[in-house]
C-alpha cells in the first residue's frame, strides 16, 4: 500500500450547538483518487474546509506528507502544492478563461509571459483551449467547473481537493469530465474529491470514506461501501437497508 | 517584460508635451496643471481602488501627508525643496503602509474600509488644524524663492511639464503593475478574496504593496500642489475635497484602466468650468449643474468613459457584421 500523502485525525468543528465533524479521521494514498461522500448537511464542505485551512476545526490534526498543516492558510498550502476547488464555482468573472487560469499558473511562473503560456496548456488539457479569450462570466456552468478545475491545476498541485465538480452537470457532461479527472490523476496528482454523482465515484475512486451526521461511518472500496447498509441508512433514512433485502430489492 | 501597450502612453504624453508651445494663456495652463494634478492622485486611487477593488475615502490622507512633509521640511528645516518633494512622496507612502497594516491585517473590506479610510484622513485634519508644526488654523506659508533650484518657477510651463512628468511616472508604474504578476494578483483579490487565497496569494500582502503604491503616487501630487501654490492648512491638505476629486477622476474616467484616471480628471475638471460658464454669477448654482454631468455619467456608463469607448467600438463591430450578414440570409 503506498503512503498516505493526506491523513486527517480526529477532526471536531462545532458550528454554536451544531456538531458539524466529530471525531472525523481520513487518508488520501499518494496517487490515487479518494472519494468522501455522504448526505446533505453530513459535513463534507466543512471538512474540506478544515483540510484545505478555511477553516480552524476546534480539535484534530490535518498532515501531510508527514507535515502538521493544521490550521495553515490557504495561501500557504497552496505552496506547499495543496489546490482545491470550490463547490459553488468562483471565477474571477471580470478576466478572460486564460487570465484566470493564469493567476494559479503564477505560482510558480513569476513571469507574465510564462503564466499566460502556461494557462493555454493547462486549459487545453481539461477541454477549454478554444474558449482562452472568452470572458468567465460568460461561460456555460459545465465549462465553469472546467475553468475551476484548470486554475487550480495551474498551480501544480501534488493534492487537489475537488468539492463537487460533477453537480449541476448533465450526464453527457458528466461523462466528458470523467475522463479529465483520471488523466489528471494519471499525471501523478493525489485527489480527494466530494461527489454526489455516484456513477462517477464508481468509475473514478479507489477508496471512499463516507460521511453522517459528521463522522465518518464507513470507508473501503466503492463496491463495498454502497452494500454497506450503515450507508444505506444513512442516505434513506433507519430501517431502510432490511426494508430493501425484505422488498428484494438488491443493493449493489 | 512586454513593451505592448507603451505605445499610447508615450504618444499621449507626447501630444501633451506639447501643449504649452501653442498655448500660453495662463488661464488655460493654470486649469490643465490641476487636471493633471488630479489625474495623478486619481492614479493613486486607482491602483488601489480600481485594480485592487478596495475603495478609500480618505487618499486625503496621502494628499496631505506628502504637501505636509513637503511644506514643513522647507520652512521648519530648511531642506532643499526637491529633497522635501521625494521625502513627501516617503512620508506619504510610510502612511499608506500603517494604515494598510492596519485596516487589512483587520479583514476590513468594502464600506468598512471606505469609513476607516475616512476616519483616518479626518484625524489627521484635526490633528493639523491644532498642531504647532503644521501653522494650526493658519496653515504653512512656502517663501517665495522663484529659483528652478527651489521648485518654484516663473511662469506656469515648467510646472505643467512637471506635472505632466509625474503623470507619466504614474501610468508606467500602472503599465508595469499590469504587466506583472503582482498585477494579476491584485486583480484576482479585487474579483474574488477566497479563490485568490486558494490560488497561494496572500491577500493582505497584496493589498498592503498596493496601498503603499497607490498612497505615494497621491502623496506625490500633494508635494507637487505645495510647490505650485506655496501654501497647505489642513482643509487643503487632509480635507475630504481631494479625496472626492481622488476618486472621481478613476470613476468617470474608467476603474482599472491605465487612462482611466487622464481622461477622468480632464472631463471632469472641463465639466466644472464649463458649469460655472454656464451657472454665471449665480452662487451654488454651477455645483448644481456639476453634480447633474456626474450623475449623468454614472448612470448611463457603469464602467466610466473608457468602459463607454469599449462599448462604442464594440456596437459598432457588431453593426458592420450585421451589414454584411443580409447576404447571407438571402442564400438561406
Amino acid at each position: 500500500m503506498a503512503d498516505a500523502l493526506l491523513r486527517v485525525e480526529g477532526l471536531s468543528k462545532r458550528f454554536g450547538g451544531l456538531a458539524a465533524l466529530t471525531d472525523a479521521s481520513l487518508s488520501a494514498e499518494a496517487g490515487s483518487i479518494t472519494a468522501l461522500i455522504g448526505p446533505n448537511g453530513a459535513g463534507k464542505t466543512t471538512l474540506f474546509a478544515a483540510i484545505a485551512g478555511f477553516l480552524r476545526p476546534d480539535r484534530g490534526r490535518v498532515l501531510y506528507g508527514g507535515n502538521n498543516i493544521t490550521g495553515e492558510p490557504p495561501y500557504k498550502l497552496a505552496r506547499r502544492g495543496i489546490a482545491r476547488t470550490f463547490q459553488i464555482v468562483q471565477p474571477l468573472a471580470g478576466l478572460s478563461v486564460r487570465e484566470n487560469i493564469a493567476v494559479g499558473a503564477h505560482l510558480s511562473r513569476p513571469a507574465r509571459a510564462d503564466a499566460l503560456e502556461a494557462a493555454g496548456e493547462v486549459a487545453r488539457a481539461v477541454g477549454l483551449g478554444d474558449q482562452l479569450d472568452k470572458s468567465a462570466a460568460s461561460l456555460t456552468v459545465a465549462a465553469r467547473k472546467r475553468l475551476e478545475l484548470a486554475r487550480a491545476l495551474a498551480t501544480g498541485p501534488k493534492l487537489l481537493l475537488l468539492d463537487e465538480v460533477l453537480a449541476g452537470l448533465n450526464p453527457s457532461e458528466i461523462r466528458d469530465m470523467v475522463p479529465v479527472i483520471s488523466a489528471i490523476r494519471a499525471r501523478g496528482v493525489t485527489i480527494l474529491m466530494i461527489e454526489h454523482v455516484m456513477q462517477a465515484v464508481m468509475s473514478l475512486a479507489e477508496q471512499v470514506w463516507v460521511l453522517a451526521e459528521g463522522r465518518i461511518i464507513a470507508q473501503g472500496a466503492p463496491r463495498e461501501v454502497a452494500g454497506n447498509p450503515r450507508v444505506v441508512e444513512a442516505y434513506l433514512g433507519h430501517g431502510a437497508a432490511s426494508r430493501l433485502v425484505a422488498g428484494g430489492a438488491g443493493v449493489q | 517584460m512586454s513593451t505592448r501597450g507603451l505605445l499610447p502612453i508615450v504618444i499621449c504624453v507626447a501630444l501633451l508635451a506639447l501643449v504649452p508651445l501653442v498655448i500660453t494663456s495662463n488661464v488655460v495652463l493654470n486649469f490643465l496643471v490641476i487636471a493633471l494634478l488630479i489625474a495623478l492622485v486619481g492614479q493613486g486611487w486607482n491602483v488601489l481602488g480600481g485594480y485592487g477593488g478596495q475603495y478609500s475615502f480618505g487618499h486625503a490622507a496621502f494628499f496631505g501627508t506628502g504637501a505636509y512633509v513637503t511644506a514643513i521640511l522647507q520652512v521648519h528645516y530648511g531642506v532643499n525643496a526637491w529633497v522635501g518633494f521625494v521625502l513627501g512622496i516617503a512620508a506619504g507612502a510610510l502612511v499608506g503602509t500603517i494604515i494598510g497594516a492596519l485596516v487589512f491585517r483587520s479583514g476590513l473590506r468594502g464600506s468598512y474600509f471606505a469609513l476607516v479610510t475616512l476616519a483616518f484622513a479626518e484625524v489627521l485634519r484635526i490633528l493639523a488644524s491644532v498642531a504647532p508644526i503644521t501653522g494650526a488654523g493658519v496653515g504653512t506659508l512656502i517663501k517665495l524663492d522663484l529659483r528652478p533650484e527651489a521648485f518654484q518657477f516663473q511662469s506656469r510651463a515648467p510646472f505643467y511639464w512637471i506635472a505632466l512628468a509625474l503623470v507619466a511616472i504614474s501610468l508606467l508604474i500602472v503599465h508595469l503593475i499590469e504587466q506583472s504578476r503582482f498585477g494579476a494578483y491584485l486583480v484576482a483579490v479585487r474579483e474574488n478574496e477566497d479563490a485568490a487565497k486558494a490560488l497561494g496569494i496572500n491577500p493582505v500582502t497584496v493589498k498592503l504593496g498596493a496601498m503603499t503604491i497607490s498612497a505615494a503616487i497621491t502623496a506625490a501630487g500633494g508635494c507637487f500642489y505645495a510647490q505650485y501654490f506655496l501654501f497647505v492648512d489642513s482643509g487643503i491638505a487632509y480635507g475630504p475635497w481631494i479625496s472626492i476629486e481622488a476618486l472621481l477622476a478613476p470613476v468617470i474616467g474608467g476603474l482599472g484602466t491605465i487612462f482611466g484616471p487622464l481622461l477622468g480628471a480632464l472631463v471632469v475638471r472641463a465639466a466644472g468650468e464649463a458649469a460655472k460658464l454656464v451657472a454665471g454669477d449665480a452662487p451654488g448654482l454651477d455645483l448644481v449643474i456639476y453634480g447633474c454631468v456626474l450623475i449623468l455619467v454614472i448612470a448611463f456608463a457603469g464602467r466610466g468613459i473608457a468602459g463607454l469607448l469599449t462599448d462604442l467600438r464594440e456596437t459598432m463591430q457588431r453593426l458592420t457584421a450585421r451589414k454584411v450578414a443580409p447576404p447571407e440570409h438571402a442564400h438561406g
